[in-house]
């Protein structure tokens, strides 16, 4: 029995998700400084992004509004009054030494969003309840330099970057998940895929993963069975990826049953995924509660949105994913199954991009949800990152239509996009990938692969002309899979005059 | 005392603009006394002698260009050292922004300076705002124009100074629970407080940013609400700033008539332990109300005697977040031996740029922030500060002003109160209830104690952004006391010595 399947007889495991979002405004949460990803260091700043003596806060109106809309898709209630609080710590990364955030008037609260998991019974509706959505503002970004770990201990010195301080970020957070199992991995790639998609659809976020707009920190604690009090729970963070999401409550669930069955407590703790070895490892201890000195932030005002304004955001709401994603199924003649796969995958928009220029939809899901997918996950990144568009890929899809391209070829034009040498037509002049279907270029290679194939040749030439795939395979062994089957096959058996 | 430093900002104002002065004049003038006189008072901690001289240029070759020119263009001024100027020193009289060149002006001083006036230099305080004496300031103690053995008053302690020294017609400070009104009085000038929200906080270093608001200080009432005026409006920047029309203070100023007006006086300032010299002339100005024609009642305030336990929780609790960002990290002071870590760097920073009541007042508002504590001191306070606020409202229901001595005592010995810091907060006793409920009051001069022939300041409180109504009072009470001394208090200063 494997150390999961025994965790999961003993005990039920209790989720909780806190995602950081951080939204696509423009200009930063309470200054006007721009919000480029990979801008150089420090040169979005200024006095008020970098807490300079004086400098004061003015909310940006578009954070605000996406955070209200966020909430509504989330069906969650609107606060009529909601003030911005500071939490108050000291650390390099934090111009102020304190964080604008919100803490016990947040702008959001009481919703859910709904997943939907395959478990042993079929397609099952798990509802994670969520508990409030904040609007608070993006630290800056340390590098720590000289030191072995890539941490601040043990660094010769640390460089702060303050281009990402104070971009607008918004916290969602669920309430404790139980009775999900041992389907809570699942459960939880399924609500952090569920929620990307949403935050996509209301085009708030870029929602990537890799480049930190969207983050994700799991919160776990077990119960024994028949208990019903639950158990000290752990926050995992670095959990950086859908795939990282479902391994981190694994493995965890794993580590704090061995604890337990071995008869240690659970340390309440701040816990880091590690992606190569797929398990958590110990960081800040959180035993003694932390001294953050929340009060109402007095340099801002606090917000009151009217009814009228959050009825107007509410009209707006775009089609809930889930929604979405049924009414794509039926128009590309997709499974149920296979449309979550691509959903799962972050592929829905792409394959639509794929479609709209001029890709079958099956061939769409093909290739994204295919070669394209294995590559995103051996580069531990989302498809959306990869270096080549749906236009590529529609391209190379009209290419295998019409015969110019094989798959094989196919994929070898997809590999040269990936390591940036041009598009589809770009790489077939460059690498001479066309398909060959000129006889005089074709006949020697057939003669020869005849010549190889004495026994197969004899028996074409009887009539058994199902071994004629034989020749056809060594044929385009022979030229590098550059060669068009069908016209291979086609002057094979006139070749030997079957 | 050379003329020119003699007259008062309204007065230097029609001189430049009839063309018998220049600005360049007028800031030499001001710039040589200080030279000569500064080293006995102590109220600059920076003087821009090359940045003044170049503004008043500017103004004169506008005026020969005949551009259009405000008011006050030409008229030299002091600033606290709490507002940023760009590329000028600004320390908040600490170790820890000693050598912070700011890189922004504050929108005071963007005001200031469209308007032409000339900034002569900064003005010493109490460390981050905090005192009532200016002694907390860490590089030394302004000494009070009329007895150099007194304190002038804090925490803008530097501006009242230099205004009553005759170093300049104009200074701006700021209040958080008295920092204006206290150093006006005690040295026998006009000051006032804003409505919070009526003069950006944009580039005024906080101290606690719920009370803090700049304010103007001068000889005359008249030259104070010009000031008020050019700092004052609405400013983007600011979230806490008022977007509402500025009250016409110039003119309430001039008015010089409080006929039917309803004033009261507030029962529980004015009680025992306060110097007998100052209720004297207290009773006085109710008199002299009377009989200008004004009706005078007592009023309560029956929340008003919690106000300085309320202060003193809800002010070092700002101040503890808003003093946080002074870690050596970026800016000002950086204790750093290189082989410390950056926590370490922040501690230590910290342990040698703050000084005693700095680090006092963010120990208290720390504690008081905490969980577990959060709800009976920070949480409380801002519940009393609400009923203080609420006693005000209703007092403005039965009268148009209140008024109350501005200070309990007039200016203490240098030295006297440093080891007492609850003698020292007592000082803010009468300001702190305006500064809770953030609407305006101003100290006006209403003469020379008995005991020790030292100001005394009457304080006037104005309903939320009337501020004109205060001006009107303090310009007829003014009016009156000049005809009566044939001339202004400050005129009865002694004389600092030096070519006068």
């Amino acid at each position: 029995m494997s150390s999961y399947s025994d965790a999961i007889n003993k005990y039920d495991p209790v989720l909780g998700l806190e995602t950081h979002v951080e939204l696509s405004t423009k200009s930063k949460m309470f200054c006007g400084c721009a919000t480029d990803f990979g801008a150089e260091p420090n040169t979005q700043t200024c006095p008020t992004c970098l807490g300079l003596p004086g400098s004061l806060p003015v909310a940006n109106k578009i954070g605000i509004e996406s955070t209200i809309r966020i909430g509504l898709a989330l069906n969650c209630t609107i606060a009529t009054y909601s003030r911005f609080a500071r939490k108050n710590y000291f650390y390099p990364d934090m111009p102020k030494d304190f964080q604008t955030s919100q803490y016990d008037e947040p702008l959001c609260s009481n919703g859910y969003l709904d997943v939907l998991v395959d478990t042993e019974e079929g397609s099952k509706n798990f509802r994670v309840e969520i508990e409030r959505v904040h609007l608070e503002e993006d630290t800056g970004k340390l590098t720590h330099a000289g030191g072995a770990t890539g941490r601040i201990h043990g660094a010769n010195y640390s460089l702060v970057d303050y281009n990402r301080a104070g971009i607008a970020l918004v916290e969602i957070v669920t309430k404790p998940v139980p009775d999900t199992g041992e389907y809570a991995p699942l459960v939880a790639k399924a609500y952090v895929t569920e929620l990307r998609d949403l935050l996509r659809g209301l085009g708030v976020s870029d929602v990537r993963m890799e480049e930190g707009s969207l983050r994700c920190d799991v919160n776990l604690s077990l119960t024994p069975k028949g208990s019903k009090t639950w158990g000290t729970r752990t926050e995992t963070k670095n959990v950086n990826s859908l795939r990282s999401v479902e391994r981190a409550i694994k493995s965890e669930i794993e580590r704090q049953a061995i604890e337990l069955n071995n008869g240690n407590t659970i340390k309440q703790e701040t816990r880091h995924f590690q992606e190569d070895t797929g398990t958590t490892r110990s960081g800040r201890s959180k035993e003694v509660a932390e001294e953050y000195r929340y009060f109402p932030e007095p340099d801002l005002v606090p917000i009151a949105p009217d009814s009228k304004w959050i009825e107007e955001l509410r009209s707006q709401l775009p089609e809930q994913p889930s929604i979405g994603r049924a009414r794509l199924a039926k128009e590309w003649g997709f499974t149920d199954l296979e449309m979550r796969d691509v959903a799962t995958l972050g592929a829905v928009d792409l394959i639509a991009e794929t479609i709209s220029f001029g890709a079958s939809p099956s061939a769409a899901r093909k290739w994204w949800a295919g070669e394209l997918a294995r590559k995103a996950s051996e580069d531990g990144v989302d498809l959306t990152v990869l270096k080549i568009s749906a236009k590529d890929i529609a391209r190379i899809d009209v290419l295998v239509t019409e015969g110019k391209l094989t798959d094989k070829l196919a994929r070898q034009v997809i590999e040269a996009i990936l390591i940036g040498e041009g598009n589809p037509d770009e790489v077939i002049a460059k690498r001479n990938l066309a398909v060959v279907s000129d006889d005089s270029a074709l006949l020697p290679a057939i003669k020869e692969a005849i010549e190889a194939n004495p026994e197969a040749a004899a028996k074409i030439k009887e009539g058994k002309v199902q071994v004629v795939g034989v020749i056809v395979g060594a044929v385009m062994k022979k030229t590098g899979g550059s060669a068009d089957a069908a016209k291979v096959r086609e002057l094979v058996l006139k070749t030997l005059g079957s | 005392m050379s003329d020119l430093t003699k007259l008062s900002a309204f007065e230097l104002s029609q001189q430049l603009q009839a063309g018998s002065v220049s600005a360049e004049e007028v800031t030499n003038a001001h710039l040589d006394r200080i030279e000569e006189l500064d080293k006995k008072v102590q109220s600059f901690l920076h003087i821009d002698k090359t940045g003044a001289l170049k503004q008043a240029k500017e103004v004169d070759s506008k005026r020969k260009e005949k551009q259009k020119l405000s008011k006050l263009a030409g008229v030299p001024l002091a600033l606290k050292d709490v507002l940023t100027q760009k590329d000028v020193p600004t320390t908040c009289g600490s170790k820890i922004l000693e050598g912070w060149l700011p890189p922004y002006d504050s929108t005071v001083v963007k005001n200031l300076k469209n308007a032409g006036i000339v900034i002569l230099g900064k003005t010493n305080m109490d460390e981050f705002a905090m005192g009532s004496s200016t002694e907390n300031s860490a590089y030394f103690s302004t000494k009070n124009p009329w007895d150099l053995t007194k304190i002038p008053g804090g925490s803008s302690g530097g501006s009242s100074a230099a205004v009553s020294a005759f170093f300049a017609p104009l200074s701006i400070g700021t209040d958080t629970g008295g920092s204006i009104r206290q150093p006006a009085a005690v040295t026998g000038i006009v000051g006032a407080k804003p409505t919070y929200g009526g003069v950006s906080r944009y580039g005024l270093v906080a101290f606690a940013s719920s009370l803090d608001q700049a304010g103007p200080f001068a000889r005359t009432v008249l030259d104070c609400a010009m000031l008020h005026e050019v700092m004052a409006g609405h400013d983007p920047k600011d979230s806490t700033s008022i977007n509402q029309r500025v009250p016409d203070v110039v003119a309430a100023a001039q008015m010089q008539d409080v006929k039917g007006m309803k004033i009261g006086y507030i029962k529980e300032l004015n009680g025992k332990g306060w110097q007998p010299g100052v209720i004297n002339r207290f009773n006085e100005s109710i008199e002299l109300l009377k009989s200008m024609g004004a009706e005078v009642k007592e009023i309560s305030l029956p929340h008003s005697i919690y106000a300085l336990a309320t202060y003193y929780l809800i002010a070092p609790s700002e101040a503890s977040s808003n003093l946080a960002r002074f870690d050596g990290m970026r800016y000002g002071l950086r204790v750093d031996d290189g082989n410390s870590s950056a926590e370490e760097v922040m501690n230590k920073t910290r342990e040698k740029g703050f000084g005693k009541e700095v680090k006092r007042r963010i120990m208290i508002g720390t504690y008081a922030l905490s969980s577990g504590y959060y709800d009976a001191y920070y949480a409380q306070a801002q519940k009393v500060r609400a009923l203080i606020a609420q006693d005000l409202t209703d007092a403005f229901k039965e009268v148009d002003v209140l008024i109350s001595p501005t200070s309990p005592t007039t200016a203490w010995g240098l030295g006297e109160r440093v080891n007492d810091p609850m003698a020292m907060y007592l000082a803010d006793l009468a300001t702190l209830p305006p500064s809770l409920a953030g609407i305006p009051a101003m100290s006006v001069p209403i003469g020379l104690a008995d005991e020790d022939k030292l100001p005394v300041g009457l304080q006037i409180i104005a309903p939320f952004m009337q501020d004109d109504r205060m001006y009107r009072v303090g310009g007829a009470v003014e009016a009156s006391l000049k005809s009566k001394w044939n001339g202004l208090l400050i005129d009865q200063i002694p004389t600092l010595g030096g070519a006068s």
